[in-house]
C-alpha cells in the first residue's frame, strides 16, 4: 500500500450527519446566548455575535473540513484509515490481525443511510479503529470482504 | 494430595477441605474492623464482655458458616475440552473456560493461606482481570497438577505428542537473587513514600492531633517555645539538628525501600521450562508464574538515573496475560547485562546487533521542542527581572529567580540537544527497536511480527515540520516511536506491514 495512492474519501452525506451532530451541540449554546441577550446584562451583541460567528463555523465550515482530512484505503491485505483535522493519524491494521468487526449504525446515520465499520485488534493502542461515514451497505460489504479473508487465512 | 489429576479426568471435585478454614480466617480478617467500630460506635463496649465475648462469637460462628456452606457449593471438573466451575449458594453460576482460552495458570499464596499451605490458582484467559476463573485454595499439589492438566491438554489441542507432562521437569535457570543482590536493590528503591503516607494519615486524623500541624506559628511556638531553647542552642547545635535530620529521612528512605523489595521479590527465581518462563518471587505473598514464550509480544529494557552507573538493569516482558495491573511481567528485576542477555536469548529476542544501523529523529523535532520547554522559562525569567520590580516586589528577590528561571531554561534546552544523541530507532529483519531517554535510557524490543496495527500520528507542529510520531499496537502494551522524518515512518511502516500482513494472527510462530 503506497500513501501516494489516492484516498477513497467518505460518503458525500458524512458532512450531513456531522452537520447534524455539531447543531444538536451548537444549538444550547447559542439558546444560553440568546437568554443572555435578552436580559441585557451585558452590551448588545458583544456575547451573541462571537457564539453566533463559532457555532456557524462549527456547523457549516469545520464538517467540511473534518471530511476533507478524514479518508481510507482497502487494500488486499490490509486497511488504512485517516482522520484528524489538526491532530492527523494515519492507521494500518493489516486483516490478519483483525479479531473481530462491527458494523455500527446510529440513529443519525441511519436516516442517511451510512454505517461505520470498527475493526477490532488484540493491541491495547488502537484496540478498535473506526471508520465512519461509509455507506452502510459498503460497510458491510467491507466487513464480508475482510472476514473471508481472516477465514481463508486462518484455515 | 496425591491425586493425580491427569488420571481422573471428568469428575468433580471439590477445592481442598482445609481451604474453607483459610477462608473463614479470611472473611474473619476482613470482619474484626468493622465489628470493632461497631461496638465503638454504638457505645457497647462499655457494657463490657458480657457484650463483647457473644458479639465476636456470633461474627465467627457466622463466617465460620458461610465459608464452609461456600465449599461446600463449589466444585470443579477437568473436562476434555474445558473446565467448569460451579459455585454459588442461592445464585448458582457454572462457567466453563475451554482450554485453548487459558492463556496462563498462576499460582498464588497470601500469607494466611501460605500457613495452611494453600494455593490460590488462577486462569487467565486474558478476558479482563476480575472476570478471571480462581479455583481458591487447593493444595500445592493439586494445583500444580492442575497446571500440568491445562498445559497437558493444550500440548494435545496444539497436535503436540506429549502425552502426560510429569509433574515437575527439570528446568533451567535463568535468574535468581540472592539476599545481597535483594539488599543492593532495595537500597536502589530508595523511597521517601512512607513520609507521604504519614503526611496523608496526619490529614486523616487530625483531629486527634494536639494541635494544627499545617500551622506555622505553632511551630515557631513549639520550636522556640518556652524558653527558646533551641535558639539558645547556638548555630552549631542547630547544625548537628539539621544533619540528623537528614540522616533520619535517610535511614527511613533505604528502610522502606529495602523492606518493600524485599517483600515483593524475595527468593526471586526465573526458570525455562518446555512451558515457557517460569518465575516465583515474594515473601508473604509467594506468585508462581508460567509465561509461555510464543505469547511474549515485546521486551522492555529499562535502567534508573543512578543504578545506570553501576550496571544494573531491569527487564520486563510484554505479553497477552497481565500481571497484577501491569501490563507486562517483570522477569530480570535488577540484574547486569551479562545476566540479562541469556533470559533475552530464552524469549527468542536479541538485543540490537553492534552494527545495527540506528536512525534518530528528526532535527526539527529537538528544536521544537527545545524551544517548547524553554521559551516558557526564559518569558518568565523577563516578566520576573524587568516586570517585577516596576510592580513593586523586592529588586533582592527579582534577580535571583531571573538568574534561576535562565538556567531551568538553560538545562532544558540542553536536555534536549543530550537527547539528540541518545533517542535512536533501529529495524532488523526480525525486530523493531526503540531507545529513548537521556539519563536513565530504556529500550524497548517489539517482534515486526506480532505487531497488531501501525499509525503515524502527526499534530500541526509536526505536519509543518515533516515529522511524526509512529506508533505500534502491541497485544498487551504499545509502543511509540516520537518525531522522525515522515519519510522514516513510512518507510518503517511499509516494511514493517509487509512482514505482519504475511503472516496471519492466528498463525504467529511459537
Amino acid at each position: 500500500m503506497d500513501e501516494d495512492e489516492a484516498l477513497t474519501p467518505l460518503h458525500p452525506n458524512y458532512v450531513k450527519v456531522v452537520r447534524l451532530t455539531s447543531l444538536l451541540f451548537a444549538a444550547p449554546l447559542v439558546i444560553a446566548a440568546l437568554i443572555l441577550e435578552a436580559t441585557g446584562v451585558l452590551p448588545r451583541g458583544a456575547f451573541l455575535v462571537p457564539v453566533l460567528l463559532l457555532a456557524m463555523w462549527l456547523v457549516i465550515r469545520a464538517p467540511l473540513r473534518r471530511y476533507q482530512a478524514r479518508g481510507y484505503q482497502l487494500g488486499d491485505d490490509r486497511l488504512r484509515v485517516v482522520r484528524g483535522l489538526v491532530f492527523n493519524a494515519d492507521t494500518v491494521v493489516p486483516f490478519g490481525r483483525v479479531q473481530h468487526i462491527d458494523v455500527h449504525q446510529g440513529p443519525l446515520e441511519r436516516a442517511y443511510g451510512l454505517g461505520t465499520l470498527v475493526l477490532h485488534t488484540a493491541g491495547n493502542h488502537n484496540a478498535s479503529v473506526a471508520l465512519p461515514g461509509v455507506a452502510h451497505d459498503d460497510a458491510l460489504a467491507m466487513r464480508e470482504a475482510i472476514r473471508a479473508h481472516v477465514k481463508r487465512e486462518t484455515m | 494430595m496425591s491425586e493425580a489429576p491427569a488420571a481422573a479426568p471428568d469428575e468433580w471435585r471439590r477445592t481442598s477441605p482445609l481451604s474453607f478454614v483459610v477462608g473463614a480466617v479470611m472473611s474473619l480478617r476482613n470482619a474484626v474492623f468493622p465489628a470493632l467500630a461497631a461496638l465503638v460506635g454504638t457505645g457497647a463496649w462499655r457494657q463490657g464482655w458480657v457484650v463483647i465475648v457473644p458479639t465476636l462469637a456470633a461474627i465467627g460462628a457466622f463466617t465460620a458458616l458461610f465459608s464452609y456452606l461456600a465449599w461446600r457449593k463449589f466444585r470443579y471438573r477437568l473436562g476434555d475440552t474445558d473446565i467448569r466451575v460451579e459455585r454459588g449458594l442461592l445464585n448458582r453460576t457454572a462457567r466453563s473456560v475451554p482450554y485453548e482460552r487459558i492463556q496462563d495458570v498462576s499460582l498464588e499464596q497470601s500469607l494466611v493461606p501460605r500457613l495452611f499451605g494453600m494455593v490460590d490458582v488462577k486462569f487467565e484467559t486474558g478476558a479482563g482481570g476480575k472476570d478471571e476463573v480462581r479455583i481458591r485454595y487447593v493444595t500445592a499439589a493439586e494445583a500444580e497438577g492442575l497446571r500440568e492438566a491445562v498445559r497437558a491438554h493444550q500440548g494435545a489441542e496444539a497436535g503436540a505428542t506429549r502425552a502426560s507432562a510429569p509433574v515437575e521437569e527439570p528446568c533451567r535457570l535463568l535468574f535468581a537473587m540472592d539476599f545481597r543482590r535483594l539488599a543492593t536493590f532495595g537500597v536502589f528503591e530508595f523511597s521517601l513514600v512512607v513520609f507521604a503516607v504519614l503526611a496523608g494519615a496526619a490529614q486523616q486524623f487530625e483531629f486527634l492531633l494536639p494541635f494544627d500541624i499545617w500551622n506555622y506559628r505553632k511551630w515557631i511556638e513549639l520550636l522556640a517555645g518556652p524558653g527558646h531553647w533551641l535558639e539558645e542552642a547556638g548555630v552549631a547545635a542547630q547544625a548537628i539538628g539539621a544533619v540528623l535530620a537528614v540522616a533520619v529521612l535517610a535511614l527511613v528512605g533505604l528502610a522502606t525501600g529495602i523492606a518493600r523489595t524485599v517483600q515483593r521479590d524475595y527468593g526471586f527465581r526465573l526458570e525455562e521450562s518446555s512451558k515457557g518462563l517460569r518465575r516465583r518471587r515474594g515473601l508473604f505473598t509467594r506468585s508462581d508464574v508460567i509465561m509461555p514464550v510464543h505469547r511474549v509480544q515485546a521486551l522492555k529494557l529499562s535502567t534508573g538515573i543512578v543504578r545506570r552507573r553501576f550496571g544494573w538493569h531491569g527487564l520486563s516482558v510484554v505479553s497477552l496475560a497481565q500481571d497484577a495491573k501491569a501490563g507486562h511481567h517483570v522477569v530480570v528485576p535488577f540484574g547486569t547485562l551479562d545476566e540479562i542477555a541469556p533470559v533475552i536469548a530464552a524469549t527468542g529476542f536479541a538485543l540490537p546487533a553492534a552494527d545495527i544501523a540506528w536512525r534518530l529523529p528528526s532535527r526539527s523535532f529537538r528544536l521544537n521542542r527545545a524551544l517548547f520547554s524553554a521559551v516558557p522559562l526564559v518569558l518568565g525569567a523577563v516578566a520576573a527581572g524587568v516586570l517585577a520590580p516596576r510592580l513593586g516586589a523586592p529588586s533582592q528577590a527579582a534577580l535571583p529567580a531571573t538568574v534561576g528561571l535562565l538556567a531551568l531554561a538553560g538545562v532544558l534546552a540542553l536536555r534536549q540537544l543530550f537527547l539528540s544523541r541518545y533517542d535512536r530507532h533501529a529495524l532488523d529483519d526480525k525486530r523493531v527497536f526503540a531507545r529513548r531517554g537521556w539519563l536513565a535510557p530504556r529500550l524497548d524490543i517489539a517482534s515486526r511480527l506480532k505487531l497488531q496495527s501501525v499509525e503515524i500520528v502527526q499534530g500541526p507542529l509536526a505536519r509543518r515540520r515533516g515529522y511524526a510520531a509512529l506508533v505500534f499496537g502491541v497485544a498487551g502494551g504499545s509502543l511509540e516511536i516520537g518525531g522522525i522524518p515522515l519519510d522514516d515512518a513510512r518507510a518503517i511502516r511499509g516494511a514493517v506491514l509487509g512482514s505482519i500482513a504475511a503472516v496471519d494472527f492466528s498463525r504467529l510462530p511459537g
